[in-house]
């Protein structure tokens, strides 16, 4: 007898189950709307990409052409793969010491993984991640940029 | 009663008529088998075509995705696209494989759907065989199937394909009981192998409500079986992508492949399509009892239209299943068949024969 309650139960729970499992597929059938999937090139113009998504690591510069990277090469360092190549040049000050400065930030995107180590080690936060995803192109040259843009120097009041 | 959905045979008599008028008996036999044929081709051609598109879409509208969207408006042109696609690819054949039954085994899985759509009655008048056994003829039929499914995986050559005939022979077998006991269920109920019967006695209300728990019991068991018989949903272990690449047809390619393809959706086609007449009336429209005026309303749809309504919502509902429960395990599926399902339909049948001996369906 124990054994018959025990196989009838058995069927409704696992009828319970199945129809519970079939309410969740059910609700994302009847909500169309709430459908992840995006139709990406249409809606270029309304695409919205997260804040914390890394496309590409960038340097920001303020309107003077100025950035804040002091040449320091600790992104270098830390990049797991080598995409990052610093290449710094020494300035004269006005009382005659030098200074370093950074030359050529070579960043390769072709080699990049993404994984902002560089942008964590960075001690005056001169570089950030940013969130063009649109890499392709037609010459793999072309993947190999320099950051800091050409006349730049460094803002005022960044020490290393 | 009023009733006046338009009934084919008119049209197949005028035909009839007119072939026999010009030509002889034997050619006229052989233009209408032509005409029959080529309507089956086509019918189960675009429907197939139809189903593989409504598959894609209703499977990523269950996961939150919008499926093919790019060829043609939502994705319309999808399967025409891949269908064409097919039809070019190369045939290979497999080294060492069996060639005769290499080449044998996809037409013997699409000749058995064709032999068993050939009964379902789409409209009044509107089936090709009326037979006294038609669900006999059905479940008969439709056995020989695995037969094709098991020479195509020897024949391959493949183990993978090998393991998924040997798996689909085992659950086709076991499941064949479970349909075959629900229908015998109806069958009691309806009084009558004769399909056009159990339509006919569907006049004042399906057999669904008028053998309410048994009928509706024998119904879900019919569902689940007939899932597991066409080797789809949740039943799908004889191939099974993360275990055996494909399984039975991992080896065909091109037209074969298609075959395969197209049969399977057949098949969904067929189950959906004798869930429809044994138990939701088939082209019946929807009738209870003595409401007249109501079954009025219900007649302004034709029984064509009724017909397909109620065979799309059963797909739609087999679809769901595919799509929300896990696969089963080989061993689970044979306890499913041997311990629950087989259990349930005998006791089924009893109480089905008793509802019936004393009177007790409406």
């Amino acid at each position: 007898m124990k054994s018959i309650i025990s196989y009838i139960t058995e069927i409704l729970k696992g009828i319970w189950t199945l129809l519970t499992g079939m309410k969740v597929t059910a609700k994302y059938f009847f909500t169309p709307w709430k459908h992840v999937t995006q139709q990406y090139p249409e809606n270029r113009k309304t695409l919205k990409i997260a804040e914390r998504f890394r496309g590409e690591v960038i340097m920001p510069h303020n309107e003077n052409n100025e950035h804040k990277c002091t040449g320091c090469g600790i992104c270098e360092i830390n990049c797991p793969n080598g995409s990052i190549e610093i290449i710094t040049k020494s300035l004269i000050l006005e009382d005659g010491k030098k200074k370093r400065a950074i030359d050529q930030h070579i960043y390769h995107l072709g080699m990049c993984t993404f994984c902002n180590l560089c942008v964590k080690a960075c001690p005056t936060g001169a570089i950030v991640m940013g969130q063009n995803f649109e890499h392709a192109v037609w010459d793999r040259s072309t993947l190999t940029k320099v950051l800091n843009q050409p006349g730049s120097k460094i803002m005022e009041g960044v020490k290393d | 009663m009023a009733f006046n959905i338009y009934d084919f045979t008119t049209l197949t008599k005028s035909i009839h008529e007119g072939l026999s008028s010009q030509f002889s008996p034997t050619a006229t036999l052989a233009i209408e088998w032509t005409i029959v044929g080529l309507a089956y081709l086509l019918f189960v051609a675009l429907f197939g075509l139809f189903l593989v598109y409504a598959e894609r879409k209703v499977c990523a509208a269950f996961q939150q995705r919008m499926g093919p969207m790019r060829v043609g408006p939502w994705g319309l042109l999808q399967t025409i696209a891949d269908f064409i696609k097919l039809l070019m690819k190369e045939l290979i054949m497999p080294k060492n494989a069996d060639k005769f039954l290499y080449n044998l085994a996809p037409f013997i899985v699409i000749i058995v759907s064709f032999l068993v759509i050939s009964v379902i009655p789409f409209a009044p008048g509107l089936a090709t065989f009326d037979f006294d056994i038609g669900i006999f003829f059905v479940t008969a039929v439709s056995s020989v199937g695995v037969i094709g499914i098991l020479l195509a995986g020897w024949s391959s050559n493949n183990k993978y394909s090998l393991i998924g005939a040997m798996r689909s022979g085992a659950q086709i077998v076991s499941y064949e009981l479970s349909v075959g006991l629900s229908l015998i269920t109806m069958i009691i109920l309806a009084g009558t192998m004769q399909i056009s019967g159990i339509v006919e006695g569907q006049r004042d209300m399906w057999f669904i409500f008028k053998g309410h728990v048994p009928a509706i019991i024998a119904f879900f068991v019919f569902i689940i079986a007939g899932t597991a018989e066409t080797n789809r949903g949740p039943f799908d272990l004889a191939e099974a992508e993360s275990e055996l690449t494909a399984g039975f047809h991992t080896e065909y390619s091109g037209i074969k492949f298609a075959f395969f393809f197209l049969a399977e959706y057949i098949n969904l086609f067929i189950v959906a399509a004798m869930a429809t007449t044994v138990f939701l009336g088939g082209w019946m429209p929807l009738h209870f009892g003595e409401f007249e005026s109501f079954n009025q309303i219900m007649d302004l749809m034709p029984g064509l239209f009724w017909f397909f309504f109620k065979v799309l919502g059963v797909i739609f509902l087999m679809m769901w299943f595919k799509w929300t429960f896990p696969r089963l395990r080989v061993d689970q599926i044979l306890n499913l068949e041997w311990k629950y399902l087989l259990p349930i339909n005998l006791f089924n049948i009893l109480l089905m024969a008793a509802v019936v001996l004393f009177g007790l369906h409406f």
